[in-house]
């Protein structure tokens, strides 16, 4: 049987995630139960939130580093502005998307390496966040707080949420036109450009999404944790990238995959506690993420290979 | 609109188009009708590609008037040539690969949004793909960049075909047929023909000239920017479209030897003829730009040089064209530029001999006159003709015996050619190989031997006095389709 490219796209990091939650399962059976699962997946809300969001910039060439420090501010936002004020904190948050299309808008027309730039944007958001929150505290807002801790039947939260954030992108970047016009920009800007799109509105929308997701990915973390901090979510934007190179995405020619991200999140969430599980100390964690990590993406680009040598 | 069968579709007026130095378009000007098939002939540079960027919008020419419906436009540019009409298949293949058929053609058609636009994509491409390509079998699900190049030119040019919202009035073929093969080539001039007789109208570039005389309702001769001949159908043969495209004057060569050294490259390829060279020859590769000359260059210096650890003394050179994509370093001086390719030469223990650089970069400022007070200013300070010089002397500076070369003169000045061909015959006298691929014919003529590239392969091998610009373009231009 033949498979299509995209399954196999989709197989990888599917396979990846069941053969480590069978791991986790297999060290600790009570660990699959509702609460265990919940347990095992709720930080994977936010971080697969903000994977879309760097997947959405990715589908038009471009890189985000300023994700982490982004979702860190919204963060702040959302538990000091957002649950005192809420009008001046969502008016905030409005802005805050607004910068993102502009970034979007000035990358385009000064043809800006978008690494930097973001970069950039990323001490402005890690000064601004010290500012609104200068030590950890705030309170979340209580609809965020009851939605991430609501009990849903059949599945926890968690599992839920991932779904829906993962058929919401899919049905924005895979099914509709907008979703067609960001790829094509990432896929053959000229040609888009030829057909008579305007590229920076498509690259402005496209980041103006992102931050919509990002903005979404900090208002759920305040929900779980209950307060902030001005560094809570520094570890996304790297994070975030991995992800989406784990769900089959590319870094160019817009080659993306909102399910596959969505699955790259949970994976990346799940190696964590694997490994805890595994009773491997703390000191050797990050490295043995690392392995894992490489592991998936070899097994990627041998697919990749594979796929080549059949497309001759 | 109203389309009138008398108003010519569109109108280009005396267009100016300069790039920097170089004048792409000199005051050319093109009428289509409806119902008319224009065949465009001219070899490279002719200015081609120019006027088709002006007809579809891309370009703004600096002088000229463009009108339709004998109507002046104002702010003529992609989306108003669009909305009258006019589509446009180019060489280069221009589809997203990562989108599927269906969404290519939702990207084409701006007026196809709306829910459910798949279904009326799908249809679209389906109906364009059945009539211009009766049999295609292309799966409108699939994705772009796993279907084959003669497939993905067949979804290109039923795309330009198709019609939702504004229908296609104005089609333009730049080598639409390049990678089709002889069966699939008959159904889209039948198409083409066809599209015409309905009142459509056609721009049909090709090498394949056969296609060019059976086709076109009238064929019009670029070259140098001009047109310089225009006939209508059964104006032309074969034997003097080709004729039509040469000059009628042209300087002497320069003086060629008998090249009689040893064997130094040879590459037998599956198809065509093959290639030698020998030690102080100096040979061209011709033919129309993109048919595998810059390929048969890379697979030269893939061949002789290593893949894992430098050779001490390097086998081969490579002169690039594009400066500023694979030549220069932008950031570094002129001396640096220099000097980049030769630096073991010129160090001992790993440390560089700053004298010995500085000593070899006054040598070859002198010896290939490059006009600079002072190595030591950035290399952007120069001008192309001399940044290219700088490209030359690190090639030449080095102890390659064999020097390739990608259309290095592209851009460059007459004065500075004329410079840098006395150099490579002076090093080619001394025992150097060079292997020159250009797009211009008059310099094939400096060479001792040239091959002509066609689809990919060697159509033709010259040598001494039968290197004459009429030769190589009979060579260039097939008979009929391969």
């Amino acid at each position: 049987m033949r498979l299509s490219s995209e399954t196999l796209r989709l197989l990888v990091p599917a396979l990846s995630l069941a053969a480590l939650l069978a791991g986790v399962f297999w060290l600790q059976p009570r660990a699959m139960s509702y609460t265990g699962l919940n347990l095992l997946f709720n930080l994977a809300v936010p971080i697969a939130l903000a994977t879309i969001a760097q997947m959405i910039i990715m589908a038009v060439n471009d890189l985000d580093l300023s994700l982490g420090t982004f979702v860190s501010f919204v963060a702040c936002v959302a538990a000091t502005f957002l649950h005192d004020t809420p009008l001046l904190g969502l008016l905030i948050l409005a802005a805050s998307i607004a910068v993102y299309a502009g970034l979007g808008v000035v990358i385009h027309l000064r043809n800006l390496p978008s690494i930097v730039v973001t970069l950039g944007m990323s001490f402005v958001w890690a000064g601004l966040a010290v500012l609104i929150l200068p030590a950890p505290g705030g309170t979340a807002p209580t609809w965020a707080r009851a939605v991430m801790t609501a009990k849903p039947p059949l599945f926890p939260m968690a599992i839920w949420a991932s779904l829906g954030v993962a058929v919401l992108a899919h049905l924005l970047l895979m099914r509709s036109s907008l979703g067609v016009l960001i790829r094509g920009v990432g896929g053959n800007q000229r040609s888009v450009e030829r057909a008579g799109w305007s590229v920076v509105r498509a690259r402005a929308l496209a980041y103006a999404l992102a931050a919509c997701f990002a903005v979404a990915a900090g208002i759920a973390l305040v929900g779980l944790t209950t307060s902030a901090d001005a560094n809570i979510a520094l570890r996304y934007a790297l994070l975030s990238i991995a992800g989406v190179i784990l769900g089959g995405g590319e870094f160019t020619g817009g080659r993306i995959s909102p399910i596959g991200a969505v699955i790259g999140a949970l994976t990346l969430t799940l190696a964590g506690s694997f490994l805890s599980f595994l009773r491997i100390s703390p000191d050797w964690q990050i490295g043995a993420q690392g392995a894992i990590l490489i592991a998936v993406l070899a097994l990627r680009l041998a697919l990749n290979r594979l796929e080549k040598g059949r497309a001759r | 609109m109203a389309v009138s069968s008398d108003l010519p579709l569109l109108d280009v007026a005396d267009a100016l188009v300069r790039f920097g130095e170089v004048t792409a378009l000199d005051g050319v000007s093109l009428r289509m009708m409806p119902g008319e098939c224009i065949g465009l002939v001219g070899h490279n540079g002719a200015g081609k590609s120019t006027i088709v960027s002006v007809i579809n919008g891309g370009l703004t020419p600096q002088r000229g008037q463009i009108s339709a419906q004998g109507q002046p436009l104002r702010g003529y540019g992609i989306a108003l040539a669009r909305s009258l009409g006019l589509r446009c298949v180019f060489q280069e293949l221009s589809l997203c690969p990562n989108l599927t058929v269906i969404e290519n053609t939702r990207l084409m058609h701006r007026d196809l949004g709306g829910a459910g636009w798949r279904v009326r994509a799908r249809k679209v491409i389906a109906e364009s793909l059945d009539t211009v390509f009766p049999g295609h079998g292309i799966d409108p699900q699939a994705t772009v960049g796993t279907l084959s190049i003669a497939r993905r030119q067949m979804v290109e040019i039923a795309m330009a075909f198709s019609t939702a919202g504004t229908a296609p009035r104005l089609v333009i073929l730049d080598e639409p047929t390049s990678s089709l093969d002889a069966g699939l080539a008959a159904h889209l001039l039948a198409h083409v023909r066809r599209f015409v007789g309905a009142g459509g109208s056609v721009i049909l570039i090709s090498h394949i000239l056969d296609e060019i005389l059976d086709t076109a309702s009238r064929i019009v001769v670029m070259k140098d920017g001009c047109i310089v001949d225009e006939r209508p159908q059964g104006g032309f043969t074969h034997a003097t479209l080709v004729a039509a495209m040469g000059s009628t004057a042209r300087a002497a060569g320069a003086r060629r030897s008998a090249a009689a050294g040893a064997e130094v490259l040879r590459v037998d390829p599956p198809r065509g003829l093959p290639f030698r060279a020998a030690r102080g020859e100096i040979v061209g590769l011709a033919g129309l730009g993109g048919h595998g000359q810059t390929e048969m260059l890379l697979d030269l210096h893939e061949r002789h040089s290593p893949n894992w650890w430098p050779a001490r003394t390097p086998a081969v050179a490579f002169v690039a064209g594009d400066r500023r994509l694979n030549g220069t370093f932008d950031l570094w001086s002129i001396l640096r530029n220099l000097t980049a390719a030769t630096l073991p030469d010129l160090s001992r223990r790993g440390v560089l001999d700053r004298a010995a650089e500085a000593e070899r970069g006054t040598d070859w400022q002198a010896r290939i006159g490059i006009r600079t007070p002072d190595m030591g200013l950035p290399i952007l300070s120069l001008s192309g003709g001399n940044q290219q010089k700088v490209l030359f002397a690190r090639a030449l500076s080095g102890r390659a015996p064999v020097v390739l070369m990608d259309d290095p003169m592209r851009g460059v000045d007459i004065g500075t050619k004329q410079e840098v061909y006395a150099t490579l015959r002076a090093e080619a006298d001394r025992g150097r190989t060079f292997v020159w691929y250009s797009t211009e014919i008059d310099e094939m003529t400096l060479c001792d031997r040239v091959y002509v590239f066609r689809d990919g392969a060697i159509a033709a091998e010259l040598a001494g006095e039968s290197i004459t610009e009429a030769a190589i373009l009979t060579a260039s231009f097939a008979e009929a389709a391969a």
